[in-house]
């Protein structure tokens, strides 16, 4: 932290993207004139972020404002919509996702992804949904596919509630159960980056609650970019923010500053709540 | 004001009490009665359908039941002269069992793969236009079927399959005989290509009611296009195309009129299905053959009706087995996601 705070008037390398503090900090993601469409609907316009290394990224925006479509960029799963296109680049440990060649299945096994609703496959057990994709990748090794099942549920913070009902379907499960259950499928692939749309919009609040715990936790050891409505929550469980606005991004910075110091109008009046 | 009022003059009416009475207008025939009644009346049909079916099929066959008693379902012969009459439906059924087996072993995989690319793959415009050739297909009478077969498809099943078979495998039990064209083989390939419209088109609806968060779960964890369609369409899709898979099964143990014209109707224990290469004949073909030649009150027509009641009651078993299988198979019970 100190260092960084040294470095603070070091420009960024792409001077464009704003940047919070100097270079020597990690950047995980970054994005260079991301622009996306539905059709000839242009959902997003030159987008420039650059997306910190384990720490939570939270986008918040009014309804429509694209914040879904980013992160769905960011792991290729964007262009599987029938009429949906992208162009610039989404650069992952400084190598574009989108170059030539690259084969978006690699890209979407590093960097996960957790969605509105929880989707664990109910006809698999639990034990096979958090399996699933390590069974993708071709493992088969019993003993592996275990300490990699416990391990993906104790960092989902499920493991002592599923411990003893491992063979039962993964929707018998509740839901806020069923969006941990996902959490852990998306961690046992062993992503670099888990990207979280709006996750906990279809949960009751303590299940919120356990979630965001959750969130806070997994910063430790992965790169977190959260789609949220909530504000409270993205103040709750971030360290930078990202407001976006018809396509745009508005206002980028860390949290703390954000909420408490917006620097554009637009952002004031949203978290102030005068539109959106 | 009713009676109970007037028994109970101390209560005071209250206007909660008054919004009580208005709800206990009495119950008139209402639209609703009309609609429980006339639904409760048709799906009574169905049972009712069943029951007469099986009566008229029991009764039927009671005269063959008596003289032959269990050895109708386990004999082999099958002689109508009078006199020496001697009648079992074993080859028969065994006739229908391999058939159809051949059918959902050959006519599944291929309708899977159609309702595949229909539903996964194919761009929306040749998805539709598909999927309306194939409910096409669903409603050629099977007479076409059988024509085609008889005059076309089995000299290619004896030249391109057979033949080659024959000269490499004819060894093997199950592939003796001569190739001709007309025996069992050509009837369940018959019966393959008959089963595919119903499979892959009711496979295709069921695949394209699963929600597309499955396959985003799927492709989120890294699958490639056939693993979504493994990990996310298809177990999501299983009880649906289970379902799917036994009415076509259905269709293969009943179909009468294209069998019967390619299979060679061999009779008794000639019928008996030891190689797919020889003539045979199935329950729904017997029946087809022989109705017109049976003399009203004969034994010959119990015992074709007591085929009829055969082919019943293995419908029976194979739609229960089937079932069963299902169950077994769909050992965790799937759970709501939406």
């Amino acid at each position: 932290m100190t260092l960084s705070l040294q470095v603070e008037e070091l420009k960024p390398a792409n001077s464009e993207a704003p940047s919070i503090r100097g270079t020597l900090e990690k950047f995980k993601i970054q994005t260079e004139k991301l622009n996306a469409w539905f059709g000839n609907n242009h959902v997003l316009k030159d987008l420039s972020i650059n997306i910190k290394e384990d720490e939570v990224t939270a986008i918040i925006g009014p309804s429509g404002c694209g914040k879904s479509t980013f992160i769905r960029c960011l792991n290729r799963m964007h262009e599987l919509v029938p009429g949906a296109r992208s162009s610039g680049a989404v650069l992952l440990d400084n190598a574009n996702v989108y170059a030539r060649g690259i084969d978006p299945v690699t890209v979407r096994r590093k960097v996960g992804m957790v969605f509105q609703k929880p989707n664990p496959f109910p006809t698999m057990s639990v034990y096979d949904n958090v399996a699933a994709g390590l069974k993708l990748n071709g493992i088969r090794d019993h003993q592996k596919l275990d300490r990699a099942v416990k391990r993906s549920l104790e960092l989902a913070f499920l493991w002592d509630e599923v411990k003893t009902e491992l063979d039962k379907s993964g929707a018998s499960l509740s839901g806020g159960q069923q969006q941990r259950l996902c959490i852990a499928r998306a961690l046992a692939v062993e992503p670099e980056v888990i990207l979280m749309d709006e996750p906990c919009s279809a949960l009751d609040p303590v299940a919120t609650a356990k979630i965001e715990e959750l969130i806070s936790s997994l910063k430790a050891q992965y790169t977190v970019v959260i789609v949220t409505h909530n504000m409270q929550q993205a103040a709750r469980v971030s360290d930078n923010t990202a407001f976006l606005y018809l396509g745009q991004l508005i206002e980028y910075g860390e949290t703390t500053q954000l909420f408490e110091n917006p620097t554009e109008e637009l952002t004031e009046r949203y978290l102030t709540g005068k539109f959106g | 004001m009713s009676l109970s009022e007037e028994a109970r003059p101390q209560q005071a009416k209250t206007p909660a009490r008054r919004r009580l009475d208005a709800l206990r207008t009495p119950r008139r025939f209402s639209a609703d009665d009309l609609f429980e009644t006339s639904s409760t009346i048709f799906a009574a049909m169905i049972i009712l359908i069943i029951v007469v079916t099986s009566v008229l099929l029991i009764r039927g066959s009671i005269p063959v039941l008596q003289s032959f008693k269990t050895g109708f379902f386990t004999g082999t012969n099958w002689i109508s002269v009078a006199g020496s009459e001697s009648y079992g439906v074993l080859p028969y059924v065994l006739g229908t069992l391999v058939t159809s087996a051949i059918a959902v072993a050959v006519g599944v995989p291929l309708s899977l793969g159609i309702a595949i690319f229909l539903a996964e793959m194919a761009p929306w415009s040749l998805r539709n236009a598909l999927s309306r050739v194939i409910e096409l297909l669903a409603a050629v009478p099977s007479i076409i079927y059988g024509f085609w077969g008889l005059f076309v498809f089995r000299f290619w099943v004896r030249d391109y399959l057979e033949a080659p078979i024959s000269s490499y495998v004819g060894a093997f039990p199950v592939f003796q005989g001569t190739p001709f064209g007309l025996d069992i083989l050509t009837a369940g390939l018959i019966l393959a290509i008959m089963i595919i419209p119903t499979v892959s088109s009711i496979s295709k609806d069921v695949m394209m009611a699963v929600p597309s968060s499955q396959r985003e779960a799927a492709y989120s964890i890294g699958a490639t296009r056939w693993e979504v369609v493994r990990t996310g369409v298809l177990g999501y899709a299983r009880s649906g195309i289970f379902g799917a898979i036994i009415l076509g099964l259905g269709r293969a143990v009943g179909e009468t009129m294209a069998v019967t014209m390619v299979i060679g109707n061999a009779s008794g224990p000639a019928a008996l299905p030891t190689s797919l290469f020889k003539q045979g004949a199935t329950m729904a073909s017997v029946i087809a053959n022989e109705f017109s030649e049976a003399e009203p009150g004969s034994l010959h027509l119990s015992a074709l009706i007591g085929i009829g009641l055969t082919l019943f009651l293995s419908a029976i078993v194979i739609n229960v087995f089937a079932q069963l299988m299902v169950w077994k198979v769909l050992k965790v019970r799937a759970g709501s996601v939406e």
